[in-house]
């Protein structure tokens, strides 16, 4: 079998290799770019849109008559790939049997912002609806423990109705 | 006696000026780099301290004054100290060389806008800016460190190639102009086709691309090449004694800006005005603004080929240095040489 020898198959014009035709069109491009908007925004004054979809800060939903939903069940403990969340339930107590459906609720209910990894497992386990994503998505702090959300920081304050996502 | 006083008392409030200049404009220099190089890669760039980011040079020189200051062990002490002032030395003393503009008549004294008028002032220059080289080799060696010492290897290597093309090529003007005083080449060029850009188109390409290898610009950034040696000469310095470096590295394009416009674009001549022989004040704040405008046109240019152009590889570097650049140069003085004598027209032009 002849083996075809093939020469100067990109040969460059004079143009090319003196270099100064392709420099001057990567200069226009770079001017170009001079003038362009910029894809990237001053962050704490302007602040990118997200999608309703965002799965951000968890939020722990209040039904129609403003109870806790949730009933302490841990199936999203169960389910969180990152063991974020860090459930101890107990029996309601009898003056407090008014703020929730049934008679078992989460005593303490912490999720690690900093274990979490936001892929919204625990919204899908959760049987009661409980346990929802929001597309607020700041999470500074200058230590770990405050990272850790609890039960108070994560449940809303006043009931509704479900949150369903687009 | 008292002449000899006001003489002196003028150039050091001269010297002075032009110091706090040069220092502002470099400062200034590393924030519009910074600037450039984020709105070519369509970002923003850094605009907190002060408005626009304005402040950010005064930021820069504090946090590199109260950076550690770490001296490796190891390194040769002396030459390792002293190596980040022999670097920014030189490009400092070489705007003393160049003409900022023509005389400025003040309380009745004519003050000479250049701080020394030598006769053979473009020999003055290219001595000096060959000794800044020295600072970057030295830097690069104390530090006992590979890759620093291959960092100031390349430069030395770099900047002695490409001086040769540089000072081949800048004959083609000193043929025209029949002087080495700066001042004098200035002058010569007092209208706007008169300027040597249009009788030296050549050897002013070669010029500029061997001041960018000279100024260790983008395309011939070998000497701090940060992908294959860390940070080159300047890999163990910190603090202050970096930002010498970097500094110095400022300075010099503005150097080397200010000097292809003094040559080439005129100096402090403002197109299509003629110069008068008394020149009013506002005349002469003119013609700084013009060496001043010319000057940053080329830092910008700089700047715009530093963020559009990748790295040489160093053969290629060291090739276009001896095998393009140079003979280029011979060949253009050769043409100018033989223009000058042929052709009466191309010495008077228009």
């Amino acid at each position: 079998m002849a083996i075809e020898v093939i020469k100067n198959k990109w040969k460059m014009s004079l143009g090319e290799r003196l270099y100064i035709t392709p420099i001057w069109a990567g200069m226009r491009v770079t001017l170009r770019h001079l003038f362009m908007k910029k894809s990237t925004i001053p962050y704490p004054e302007q602040k990118v849109e997200v999608s309703p979809r965002w799965r951000g800060r968890h939020v722990l939903k209040r039904n129609e008559l403003g109870q806790e939903r949730c009933v302490g069940c841990q199936m999203c403990e169960l389910a969180c790939p990152a063991d974020a969340i860090y459930i101890e339930a107990a029996e309601v107590p009898a003056e407090k049997r008014h703020e929730h459906p049934t008679e078992r609720y989460a005593k303490v209910y912490d999720i690690d912002m900093l274990r979490c990894i936001f892929c919204g497992m625990c919204e899908e386990a959760c049987p009661e609806a409980a346990i929802f994503l929001t597309p607020y998505y700041e999470f500074v702090d200058d230590t770990r423990e405050k990272l850790i959300y609890n039960k108070e920081m994560l449940t809303e304050k006043t009931g509704g109705p479900i949150w369903y996502k687009e | 006696m008292n002449e000899l006083l006001l003489l002196i008392l003028e150039k050091a409030g001269f010297a002075v000026i032009l110091f706090s200049a040069i220092m502002g404009l470099a400062s200034y220099a590393t924030l519009a780099e910074r600037r450039i190089a984020s709105w070519m890669q369509d970002r923003i760039g850094p605009n907190r301290a002060g408005p626009w980011g304005l402040l950010q040079p005064a930021a820069d020189g504090i946090k590199f004054f109260l950076k550690e200051e770490m001296i490796p062990a190891n390194v040769h002490k002396i030459f390792y100290i002293i190596a980040p002032g022999i670097a920014a030395i030189p490009p400092i003393l070489l705007t003393a060389a160049i003409p900022w503009g023509n005389k400025i008549i003040l309380f009745g004294r004519e003050i000479s806008l250049q701080m020394i008028d030598v006769n053979a002032g473009l020999l003055f220059v290219f001595a000096f800016a060959s000794i800044g080289i020295y600072g970057v080799m030295l830097g690069g060696w104390a530090s006992n460190n590979k890759f620093s010492l291959m960092g100031s290897l390349r430069a030395s290597s770099q900047v002695i190639s490409y001086e040769l093309a540089q000072g081949t090529a800048v004959v083609g003007v000193l043929l025209l102009a029949g002087t080495l005083s700066l001042r004098e080449i200035v002058e010569q060029q007092d209208t706007f086709a008169k300027w040597y850009i249009w009788r030296q188109p050549i050897g002013f390409f070669i010029f500029f691309v061997a001041s960018l290898a000279e100024c260790a610009r983008m395309p011939f950034d070998l000497p701090e090449s940060e992908n294959e040696l860390v940070g080159g000469y300047h890999t163990e310095y910190s603090s202050m004694k970096f930002g010498l470096f970097q500094v110095s590295e400022y300075i010099h394009m503005i150097v080397a800006s200010s000097l292809m416009a003094t040559l080439y674009l005129g100096g402090w001549q403002v197109p299509f005005m003629t110069v008068s022989a008394q020149p009013t004040l506002f005349e002469s704040l003119l013609g700084v603004g013009a060496i001043v405008t010319k000057t940053l046109l080329f830092i910008f240019v700089f700047m715009w080929l530093r963020w559009t152009l990748p790295r040489f590889r160093y053969d290629q570097l060291m090739r276009l240095g001896w095998k393009v650049l140079l003979e280029g140069a011979f060949i253009w003085v050769i043409i100018t040489a033989i223009l000058v004598l042929a052709w009466p027209f191309y010495t008077t032009w228009f």
